[in-house]
């Protein structure tokens, strides 16, 4: 389904240095609308960055960034949250001492017909809304199966739960693009599976395009019809999870880092 | 809805009479009056920074600046046009507003973008360098006294006033939280990064946050200037912020009920020992004070009440089926 | 022009005053990221100390110096592990907070009778004032005296600093709290010996500025804290010579406000700086800016 004739995401040339650090190098890529794609390397290898650089906390320090055709690279970052690229956080940012329901509210917003004066009146215009955000907000919920859990304080869900939350609340705007930053890190494999179902889930049923980092092999391999690999913030491999998993260069890319990551990809192949 | 609204409202009412009655026959003399009233203020002034602080999260130190450019203001334009009946109170209090509102938008503009510590320090420098126009003032405008004080400030504050501005001001900050732009400053306090993430323009949020609380330090400070009739520069300088952000975290930031106990208390406390103590250990108040600010700092950072209030003003919404 | 060079020549004493001071604060924000409010408050006693030794039991100069910044390490010490150790890993607000507590309790509690009492006090001077001519402009011994003091003392710190395994610790804290520990360096003991050094050197601040501005009182330390604050923000919080640059320049500014504008709006100018420069460069003059990790 194509939106406008447009890719949803056009990344030119995309360089970010730190000083002497050069963090991201001449990074491109395009996603069309609807795909799900995989972005992966070593620890510290820039895929962060790159999220960061797509939702506006860093400015590039060369290159552009096309969201269906606009340029957002000169975006506040709540600007590109609104234009539809959401994401979730390797480290989970939810609003912790607020509810559960809170936390998808707030992602209401931006879409809020009411202002201050409205709220401090009680005027029809913010009953109204307030009903429709509550409604709304429960229907989000009731998707993620945390309805029941509506009027818990966030930090005290256990730990799968906020994931849950997190990637629920970034759906609530229905956005074009959605960013997920290691949402399997810290799961055992039975949570990993349904982490991998989930994903699929929100894939189909919120039409969405994804792109994802992940260190765990089996997510990647299982649901991503793309993969790109990054080390030292250049990209050294991209194609379907077959080619990459034998691609000499990914291999040295990781085994020269960490067994562990090693060992995935060897488990994997198996 | 309807529900709540009803019972904060004869709450009210109840304890504007028992307290009218109480000062009708003659039980709380004038000078108790002035305490209840000086009470009402500090709530204000304290809900103020409740709502920058604890709500929004964005530290300020400047507090007792627009304390004190409301009530200079209040005093400047009543004394000036020689209002001396009760009602004209409410235009002090709107220009107190205005002129807070508005300098608190143009200060705030560039400061807020600061982190904590540094929009601490900054709110600080620039609390006293309101306070050096204060002492300078009488340059320009002789009738505002300048480093001798203000005199003769009509004094328009009563009792019914003071009720009637804490009574607003806490219904419009109850219903500002339990609202969309309410979320959304308390996701800037939650997460600044996440809330960006989610679309709420943050920066819109801090200002918003900022003004608001410093229009209510703005409103307190016109209530003050016309209740003792006599405005000096010392009294706005930045100390004073620290006596409002001892309350508001004694009270529990970011509750509204904490705030109003913790103002009460703390007037009352402070008079109380004034009263109490012998002369020789009067001093040791003001050592006590910053002890107890510490020690809760240490022990209870989230103050009496923590995040909780009293049912009625606990936001109840009707729960969809 | 003489009258400007006499300004200067005051404006560089008060700057070393400052400077003194302002070292102690970029000491203690470079490791525990606290703007340490009470340490306007340890100056305060430095100077209090510095005149008891002089007026009371009629000390020389030196031993009245030294007596002061001892007793002033080791109040910062005892302030460090009562009130901010607790609040390590607490938000930073909670220890600024606390600072601000402390500072009050300092200045209240030497308020207090049985204590320095509220009053103002003369300072004694330790030995005859000179004054040398040079061309129009005056200058005094105590000016020279505290000029060279303040020199000394941020010599050794510089020494201290870059030349000793200590120094070296302090650096490595500042720069990675956790990499250091995991390196086997004690942080505990380094933050206090770093609150300890900043101590000293703002007590010795105190007994300068004491013979120097010889009038004393409880509550003398609020502003020369906040300025010296202000001062190693504007040359880079946490960077050591960015406080001396910083106090220089601040002092400067003060005394020729006070000479060419008016001395009321001493204070203002000051948090003025302040202003323009957390709003323009926050990293200050010689500082770089940083970027938050997500």
């Amino acid at each position: 389904m194509n939106n406008n004739q447009y890719n949803i995401l056009e990344i030119k040339n995309l360089s970010r240095y730190f000083g002497g650090l050069k963090a991201v190098v001449n990074f491109n890529l395009t996603l069309m609308p609807n795909e799900l794609v995989g972005l992966i390397g070593p620890n510290g290898a820039g895929k962060t960055t790159v999220f960061n650089l797509i939702t506006g906390m860093y400015a590039p320090t060369s290159g552009s960034i096309k969201l269906s055709g606009e340029e957002i690279s000169n975006l506040k970052p709540h600007q590109i949250a609104q234009k539809g690229i959401t994401r979730t956080f390797q480290n989970i940012r939810l609003f912790s001492s607020l509810s559960v329901l809170d936390n998808v509210r707030i992602a209401y917003n931006f879409k809020v017909n009411y202002g201050v004066s409205d709220s401090i009146l009680h005027s029809k215009k913010f009953s109204t809304n307030e009903t429709i955000i509550r409604h709304q907000s429960m229907e989000v919920l009731e998707i993620f199966g945390l309805s029941n859990r509506a009027d818990e304080i966030a930090k005290n869900l256990p730990y799968g739960e906020q994931r849950r939350l997190e990637i629920a609340r970034a759906l609530v705007s229905k956005p074009k693009l959605l960013l997920l930053d290691e949402p399997g890190a810290g799961m055992n494999p039975a949570e990993i599976k349904k982490l991998m179902q989930l994903i699929e889930f929100i894939h189909e049923k919120f039409n969405l395009t994804i792109l994802l980092i992940e260190h765990q092999m089996k997510v990647v391999m299982g649901i991503c019809e793309r993969v790109v690999v990054l080390d030292f913030g250049e990209i050294i491999s991209e194609g379907n999870p077959d080619e990459i998993q034998n691609d000499p260069k990914v291999i040295e890319a990781y085994l020269g880092k960490t067994n562990n990551e090693c060992a995935d990809l060897i488990e994997d192949e198996n | 809805m309807k529900n709540r609204n009803l019972q904060t409202i004869i709450i009210a009412i109840l304890s504007y009479i028992i307290i009218q009655l109480l000062m009708l026959f003659g039980i709380i003399n004038p000078y108790l009056q002035q305490i209840i009233c000086y009470a009402g203020i500090m709530i204000i002034s304290a809900l103020g920074l409740n709502l920058i602080y604890g709500f929004t999260g964005q530290f300020s130190l400047g507090h007792a600046a627009f304390f004190g450019i409301g009530a200079y203001t209040s005093a400047f334009i009543i004394k000036l046009a020689n209002l001396n009946i009760t009602f004209y109170l409410i235009i002090g209090i709107i220009a107190a507003a205005l002129l807070t509102g508005v300098i608190a938008f143009i200060v705030g503009l560039p400061i807020l973008r600061l982190r904590s510590d540094y929009l601490g320090i900054a709110t600080l420098g620039f609390g006293i360098i309101i306070k050096v126009l204060f002492d300078n003032a009488d340059a320009v405008f002789p009738i505002m006294g300048g480093s001798r004080g203000m005199l003769g400030i009509p004094p328009l504050t009563n009792f019914i006033w003071v009720f009637l501005v804490v009574l607003i001001s806490v219904i419009v900050l109850r219903n500002l939280i339990n609202s969309a732009p309410g979320r959304a400053l308390i996701s800037v306090r939650e997460d600044e990064i996440a809330s960006e993430a989610v679309g709420i323009n943050t920066a819109k949020y801090k200002t918003l946050g900022f003004v608001i609380g410093s229009i209510y330090a703005g409103i307190a400070g016109a209530l003050y200037a016309h209740l003792y009739a006599f405005l000096h520069p010392d009294n706005f300088y930045f100390l004073k912020s620290i006596d409002v952000l001892l309350i508001v975290v004694l009270g529990g930031m970011a509750s509204i009920s904490g705030t109003i106990v913790a103002s009460v208390l703390w007037v009352f406390l402070l008079e109380g020992l004034r009263i109490v103590l012998p002369e020789a250990i009067l001093d040791w108040r003001l050592v006590i004070y910053p002890l107890l600010l510490i020690l809760i700092m240490i022990f209870r950072p989230e103050g009496i009440f923590g995040k909780r209030e009293f049912k009625f003003l606990k936001y109840r919404e009707q729960k969809q089926k | 022009m003489s009258y400007f060079l006499q300004q200067v020549i005051n404006g560089l004493q008060l700057g070393s005053v400052y400077a003194l001071i302002a070292l102690g604060y970029t000491l203690v924000y470079g490791i525990i990221r606290l703007i340490n409010f009470a340490h306007g408050d340890v100056f305060m006693i430095g100077a209090y100390l510095g005149f008891y030794a002089v007026a009371r039991f009629a000390l020389p100069f030196p031993i009245a110096l030294i007596i002061a910044m001892l007793g002033c390490a080791m109040i910062g010490i005892i302030i460090e592990k009562l009130a901010y150790k607790p609040l390590r890993n607490a938000p930073r607000i909670a220890c600024l907070i606390t600072a601000l507590g402390v500072s009050l309790f300092l200045e209240n509690f030497c308020s207090l009778k049985f204590v320095f009492g509220p009053n103002y006090l003369a300072y004694p001077r330790p030995f005859a004032v000179t004054n040398y001519n040079i061309g129009n402009v005056v200058i005094s011994n105590i000016q020279i005296i505290v000029f060279v003091v303040a020199i000394v003392l941020m010599i050794l710190l510089n020494i201290f600093v870059t030349k000793t395994k200590t120094g070296m610790a302090m650096r490595a804290v500042a720069f990675d709290k956790n990499t250091a520990q995991l390196m086997g360096i004690d942080v505990n003991l380094i933050i206090s010996i770093t609150f300890g050094i900043g101590s000293a050197l703002a007590g010795a601040g105190g007994v300068l500025y004491g013979i120097a501005y010889p009038q004393i009182h409880p509550f003398m330390g609020i502003m020369p804290g906040l300025k010296a604050f202000v001062a190693a923000v504007l040359g880079g919080i946490g960077i050591i010579p960015g406080a001396m640059l910083g106090a220089g320049i601040m002092g400067m500014v003060e005394v020729l406000t006070s000479a060419y504008i008016s001395s009321t709006m001493r204070d203002a100018i000051a948090f003025l700086v302040l202003l323009i420069v957390l709003i323009i460069k926050p990293a200050g003059l010689l500082g770089k800016s940083s970027i938050e990790k997500v």
